[in-house]
């Protein structure tokens, strides 16, 4: 077991190793293109023209723009120039904000909604027509009611976290085992302990997964967001670096976007973890 | 009312058919009572809507006609006078042992305090030899130890009547045993009223003071009442040295082979009185074949 860990992790650097060489392969300066008269007269009319490089950022610069950012994380000078931590931060308040809502509409929702088929039925076509709208779609008419593209964040990540937990809760719920429901009928427990000390726990495995789905929807979503409505976060920024056409950061808030990403899963993997029981 | 402790008046359970309309009934006029501090088991071949019986007692289903009495009060809905054994145990995975015990007795008990709770389920947990893995999750148990913390959950709550439903089907025949022993000297100890689904004859001889045998069903009724005659001290060691034992085994074998198919539909309507099924005792010699005599005394 651990060997294979081991193993594992030496074919995971090396394979790093081959992309990174690739990389550095495929956007290496081509010899003497640019020695030609007339483009280095026109580099030298377009000013910087000297040290403009090919196109595609070799990993070297990509790597400068992670040392740069990651060495101070957390300095703020202005709306357009803020920290990675800060900008992440912002992100991750809208997300925790808007799933935090969510969960506290879907989980007693999705009890009412387990517990009893004819509200199952009822609400089935609702959730059906609504769940496969993109969140995006819901912006401008956040953006006119609710008058703050800050909130109107915050209600895109609502509604776009709170269908796989409300699915799944209902699901859970409803797919308790007969067995533990039938020994709590007979022993009278009162509804109230029944749903917190029985169908909470059988269910929970099952609601974790919908909230660890909704978690991942969420941090897909922000990004997405943010670009549109501006301001602050990590999808800002990237959408700032890209009309400075400032490509290393850009690679740089991107793989951000992805650890911060696997960072969440893996809470809510523990989590999950912590409340699954063996039968 | 008469002054059984248990009184099942006329019950019928009908199951709605697939495409609308109604099937047979699964069993129909079924008269029985239980005494205080009886043990009854009652055996049937699969489909004879023992379990239904049973649910119907606990009041997790509801017959289609008839009434059941316990206690004086008709049975309507679940209640904590009746404690059940489930056949798979339904142990919540998620507690320990202990705790799936303490969940009974609190339900039952909310008042008292979790000393009192966790000594009064120690105790229970002890009884069934189970006092070494009370911290224990269900998921480390074997079988048998979890089918004896479902007993031990049954028993805590001090229920009137207990309702055990084929407790032992899933378990090796090993195990079996030992628990039955560890039910005969409890329910022996405690004078619990018992009623008992299942399939197998010994187990019946062995923990019943009387056994009720269901015909087939569809219209299954309770063909007859045996009595087990001999003394209540048995022991699974000792039983089968008694010369009544055969006699017994023999009867109940006969009739899950032959009979159990008469009495539905026609032939049954001709010397059958659902109302009072024949008792019997066919440990005892000389009653050996009361059909025929009371189709004679007709």
């Amino acid at each position: 077991m651990r060997s294979l860990t081991l193993k594992a992790g030496f074919i995971s650097v090396l394979l790093f190793l081959i992309f990174i060489g690739a990389w550095h392969m495929a956007t290496l300066p081509k010899e003497s293109a640019g020695a030609t008269g007339a483009d280095a007269e026109y580099a030298a009319l377009m000013g910087k023209g000297a040290e403009k490089s090919g196109g595609f950022p070799p990993p070297l610069e990509v790597g400068k723009a992670f040392v740069t950012y990651l060495s101070d994380p957390f300095y703020d000078r202005g709306p357009n120039d803020k920290g990675i931590a800060i900008q992440l931060g912002h992100s991750l308040a809208r997300v925790g904000l808007g799933f935090f809502l969510a969960v506290l509409v879907a989980v007693p929702l999705g009890f009412a909604i387990g517990m009893s088929p004819l509200l199952y039925r009822a609400f089935d076509p609702f959730i059906q027509v609504l769940k496969p709208i993109s969140p995006l779609a819901w912006m401008p008419l956040a953006l006119y009611t609710l008058k703050d593209s800050n909130v109107s964040g915050i209600f895109v990540i609502f509604i776009c976290s709170i269908w796989p937990m409300l699915i799944n809760i209902a699901f859970g719920v409803a797919s308790v085992r007969r067995d533990w429901i039938n020994v709590a009928r007979t022993l009278e427990v009162n509804p109230l302990r029944k749903a917190f000390l029985v169908i909470l726990p059988a269910a929970a495995p099952t609601i974790l997964t919908g909230m660890r789905i909704s978690m991942g929807i969420a941090w897909l979503v922000i990004v997405a967001a943010e670009m549109l409505v501006g301001g602050t976060g990590i999808g800002y920024f990237v959408w700032n670096e890209w009309n400075n056409l400032a490509l290393p950061n850009v690679i740089f808030a991107i793989t951000m976007i992805g650890v911060v990403g696997m960072l969440l899963d893996m809470i809510f993997g523990r989590l999950q973890k912590l409340v699954t029981y063996r039968e | 009312m008469s002054g059984h402790f248990l009184q099942v008046e006329a019950l019928q359970k009908v199951y709605p058919a697939q495409g609308g309309g109604t099937n047979a009934p699964v069993f129909e006029d079924i008269h029985f009572h239980i005494d205080r501090g009886e043990f009854v088991c009652i055996i049937g071949h699969s489909g004879c809507g023992k379990t239904t019986i049973l649910n119907v007692l606990a009041g997790l289903e509801e017959a289609t006609a008839g009434d059941a009495f316990m206690d004086g009060r008709e049975v309507r809905g679940p209640s904590l006078d009746r404690g059940v054994v489930f056949q798979s145990h339904a142990l919540m995975p998620w507690m320990s042992v202990l705790g799936n015990v303490a969940f009974a007795v609190k339900s039952k008990w909310p008042d008292w305090s979790k000393e009192k709770i966790n000594e009064h389920c120690t105790g229970y947990l002890e009884m069934v030899g189970l006092g070494h893995a009370i911290h224990k999750k269900p998921a480390e148990l074997s079988g048998g130890m979890k089918q004896r913390v479902g007993i031990a959950r049954a028993f805590a709550i001090q229920p009137k009547m207990l309702l055990l439903d084929e407790p032992f089907g899933a378990l090796d025949a090993l195990t079996r045993g030992t628990i039955q022993d560890e039910l005969l000297k409890i329910v022996q100890a405690t004078h619990q009223t018992v009623f008992m689904i299942t399939h197998d004859v010994d187990e019946a001889i062995l923990l019943a003071d009387k056994i009720l045998l269901m015909s087939n069903g569809p219209h299954a009724k309770i063909a007859e009442i045996v009595e087990v005659t001999m003394p209540r001290d048995r022991t699974r060691a000792g039983i089968h040295h008694d010369p009544q034992y055969y006699l017994i085994r023999n009867h109940l074998v006969d009739f899950l082979v032959n009979r159990s198919k008469t009495y539905a539909g026609v032939e049954a309507e001709m010397f059958h009185d659902a109302k009072n099924p024949p008792v019997v005792r066919p440990g005892l010699e000389e009653e050996r074949t009361p059909i025929l005599k009371q189709v004679i005394n007709h």
